[in-house]
């Protein structure tokens, strides 16, 4: 049996694939895989991740430029959707099919048919024993005890072979059908779903179409076209805070909702935990900051620029920073500002905000002149200003309502509004992800809680009794001498 | 009572828990080196099993004491509150310490383990000691992302299963050294009433059984979780992927005792790997990764 396995090369192509087969669906090449699996995972969690934190990623390359250029050959910085990361995967699970469908088959067919044949010598068996009984009724006996316990029994005439605890592979097969069903579920996701985030400032409404987001990515078969069709209006967003930690305790939007577009609006509340859901896709709140709202006016007085600026909080006390750009303006004017909600000051850090939520706001800026370089073709960042072909023309920390001259025009600091950055997910593969990891759970309580064993009884001379406990699992014996003691019973 | 006076009644209680837990490990050692003492003694028929065992019933009693001042503190924490008491790193240490204490205490009624007093107490007092001194933080509220049913259950999940997991790696790693005390030509006298190979090996096995599906729903738990709160199910985030590390690893333990017949040393290494592998996740993710998971207020 053994033997053919070495001959391997001799069996011809398709000899060697069904040998390739039969190895790769051994349980010793699966519990290799599952091992390789785990210590695969291990550089995604200690080298940062693209998909995760692309700024990281880009800092690592600063620190070590060749060491990284390596690394990114090898996909450690996207290791789990890395070739080799997926290989091993896709081979555990082809294993895992290979075994589990033909089990499943034999144990199908196995529950409809007896239990086999008792053994020809009982007393090589588990808790073998001799049980002073008369050898008339021992075996109507035994099966009657058997059954009330619930045992499947085969009876052939002069022995019985019962078997008990086949919920046990079945709750094995369970298990491992259910993680198939998992992956099928997280392949779906990554075949048809879809991503998207969009920052939207308290009073503005989003539709949902394709242009509406500031970044949108689709699963390989995921057509445009599918995106639920609802728009929605931010009209509130309130961010409470600890007083003494400072650190957030709640987050409230409140929006109307039309879907589809052009319904009644209705009012919708979306908080973390408890996102808006249509089907299969939700829409997340999932961060937030402040947009401070300006009029820029240049020297003769109009208005070149009036509204709010998304800017990116850097700390906990949500000082932001962003790019006010004026490209209508000749030249053109830009500002590098910072917008600190809770402005307060000290020798060491000079002026900082020392509180999230806008209480005695200020917006710090840095006034430039000469070309945004808007029309280079390169896309720019919207939070910083590229300010090579500028000169720096003055610098003032603006309190609410106040005006700064800067020459060429002036910038008065009108207000606040709150945003929101929402992000849409649709995930068509997540209820079967759930299904199969509530099966898996089932399933495995199933197999690790149910005892599988035999007995058997047999009359000749004597009245002989043993039994076998699938992986030596305790209680066969004192099953045995419940037995025994039934049949020993006048 | 207010918020803060509950919080202070907290911290007390893991002081005096502190107190009691050492007392308990001076206990648990004394039963030990009596043992010792008296096979150096001028006749082993001396040896003195009453003594040793009213020590240990000292350490057992000063076991569940401090087993209810951690569930007073861990409460009283809770109130300060107005949650559940594992919102940050210190909670979750405080919880933990609770949860293998109980852990010990369970398996002590129910598999006479007593000779894991020491080992166990030593094991929470450096938790407690920790958590109090470097871990420490007032008592908060939760940030939005935290407030959620799932904080109590995958969470809580989580804790009992590595307060077990805990315990059956110090139930392998005794068996280890008992096997390397037999191979060297027998146990010294203290050991002689820890259970045979055999029962270690077992019972090792038992435990993990018994919380991997513990583990398993934890982990599951905890991506429902994600979904709701992150809008995605699992994003591979330092935490979730060693908790995926610990599940492969117990899952290959499992295999190799069911499918392979693994016994005895190999099966133990590989338990105490499987452990070390969650250790690692509360260690070094919480305090030096990044990612999502950064609730330990550190
Ligand atoms: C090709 C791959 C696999 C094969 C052939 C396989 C086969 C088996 C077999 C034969 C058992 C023993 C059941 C028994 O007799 O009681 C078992 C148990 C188990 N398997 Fe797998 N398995 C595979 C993959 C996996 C994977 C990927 C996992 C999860 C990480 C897993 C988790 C488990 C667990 C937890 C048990 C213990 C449950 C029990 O006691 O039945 N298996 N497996």
């Amino acid at each position: 049996m053994t033997q053919t396995s070495h001959s391997a090369p001799e069996l011809g192509f398709m000899g060697l694939l069904r040998w390739a087969w039969r190895q790769l669906t051994s349980m010793k090449i699966a519990l290799i895989l599952l091992m390789m699996l785990g210590v695969a995972a291990i550089p995604g969690s200690l080298f940062p991740q693209r998909s995760q934190n692309p700024q990281k990623v880009d800092q690592y390359f600063t620190s070590y430029p060749t060491l990284s250029k390596w690394m990114d050959h090898l996909h450690f910085f996207s290791v789990y959707s890395s070739p080799w990361f997926s290989a091993i995967y896709l081979l555990l699970f082809i294993s895992l099919i290979g075994c589990v469908l033909p089990r499943t088959f034999h144990h199908l067919k196995a529950i409809g048919q007896k239990p086999p044949l008792t053994p020809r010598n009982l007393d090589r068996m588990e808790g073998h024993r001799v049980v002073s009984a008369s050898s008339v009724d021992a075996i109507a006996k035994s099966e009657i005890w058997l059954k009330k316990n619930r045992f499947r029994v085969r009876s052939d005439g002069d022995a019985i072979s019962a078997e008990k605890g086949y919920s046990r592979e079945t709750g094995n097969l369970m298990f491992h059908l259910s993680l198939i069903l998992i992956l099928v579920g997280v392949g779906m996701g990554g075949l048809f779903g879809m991503k998207g985030e969009a920052i939207l400032n308290v009073g503005e409404r989003f539709i949902n179409t394709p242009t509406s987001y500031d970044n949108i990515s689709y699963g390989k078969f995921q057509s445009q076209g599918s995106l639920v069709p609802f728009s929605l209006s931010v009209t509130d967003f309130k961010a409470t805070y600890d007083p003494i930690t400072q650190q957030p305790s709640n987050y409230v939007l409140t929006t109307m909702v039309s879907n589809p577009i052009g319904t009644p609006a209705k009012p919708v509340t979306i908080q973390v935990n408890h996102p808006l859901t249509f089907g299969s896709t939700k829409i997340y709140l999932q961060a937030n900051g402040y947009s401070p709202v300006v009029t820029v006016r240049d020297a003769s007085g109009s208005i070149t620029f009036r509204g709010p600026t998304t800017f990116l909080p850097q700390d906990a006390d949500l000082s932001s920073l962003g790019a006010i750009k004026v490209p209508d303006m000749k030249p053109q004017i830009g500002f590098i500002a910072s917008f600190l909600p809770t402005a307060s000051s000290s020798p060491t850090r000079g002026i900082f905000s020392s509180y999230p939520e806008v209480l005695d706001p200020r917006l710090v800026l840095s006034a430039w002149s000469g070309n945004l370089g808007l029309d280079s073709g390169n896309p720019q960042s919207v939070y910083s200003l590229n300010t090579s072909q500028m000169k720096k023309i003055g610098l003032k920390a603006l309190t609410l309502g106040s005006t700064y001259n800067f020459g060429a025009g002036s910038i008065t600091f009108d207000g606040w509004k709150p945003w929101v950055n929402l992000q849409i997910v649709d995930d068509p593969g997540k209820i079967y992800a759930f299904l199969g990891a509530i099966c898996a759970i089932l399933g495995l309580l199933m197999s690790l809680f149910t005892r599988q064993r035999r007995i058997w009884v047999r009359v000749g001379d004597r009245v002989e009794i043993a039994g076998l406990a699938k992986n030596g699992i305790p209680g066969l014996e004192e099953e045995l001498t419940l037995l025994q003691k039934k049949l020993e019973e006048q | 009572m207010s918020s803060t006076s509950f919080s202070y009644f907290s911290n007390d209680a893991i002081y005096a828990s502190l107190a009691i837990f050492t007392i308990a490990f001076i206990a648990h050692t004394f039963e030990v080196a009596w043992s010792v003492k008296n096979v150096e003694g001028v006749s082993a028929t001396t040896f003195d099993f009453e003594k040793t065992d009213r020590v240990g019933r000292i350490g057992t009693a000063m076991m569940i004491l401090g087993f209810t001042l951690l569930i007073v503190a861990d409460t009283t924490r809770g109130l300060s509150a107005h949650r559940v008491p594992w919102g940050n790193m210190y909670e979750f240490s405080i919880t933990g310490a609770l949860m293998l204490t109980g852990a010990y205490l369970f398996s002590l009624a129910k598999y006479k383990l007593r000779w894991l007093g020491l080992p166990v107490s030593i094991s929470v007092l450096l938790t407690l000691g920790t958590a109090i001194t470097v871990l420490y933080r007032p008592s908060a509220p939760l940030v939005p992302a935290l407030k959620s049913p799932w904080l109590a259950i995958h969470v809580l999940a989580a804790i009992i299963s590595g307060g077990v997991f805990l315990v059956a790696n110090l139930v392998a790693a005794t068996y280890l050294l008992m096997d390397r005390f037999e191979l060297k030509g027998g146990r010294p006298q203290w050991a002689l009433k820890i259970p045979s190979l055999e029962a270690l090996d077992q019972l090792s096995y038992r435990l993990v059984a018994f919380v991997f599906p513990l583990w398993t729903f934890a982990v599951i738990a905890g991506a429902i979780w994600a979904e709701s709160a992150w809008g995605k199910y699992w994003s591979w985030d330092p935490k979730e992927t060693w908790a995926f590390i610990t599940w492969v690893a117990y899952a290959a333990y499992l295999h190799a005792r069911i499918t392979v017949g693994w016994r005895g040393r190999r099966a133990a290494w590989l338990c105490i790997f499987a452990g070390s592998t969650f250790l690692f996740n509360y260690i070094y993710v919480n305090i030096w990764g990044t990612g999502l998971h950064t609730y330990s207020g550190l």
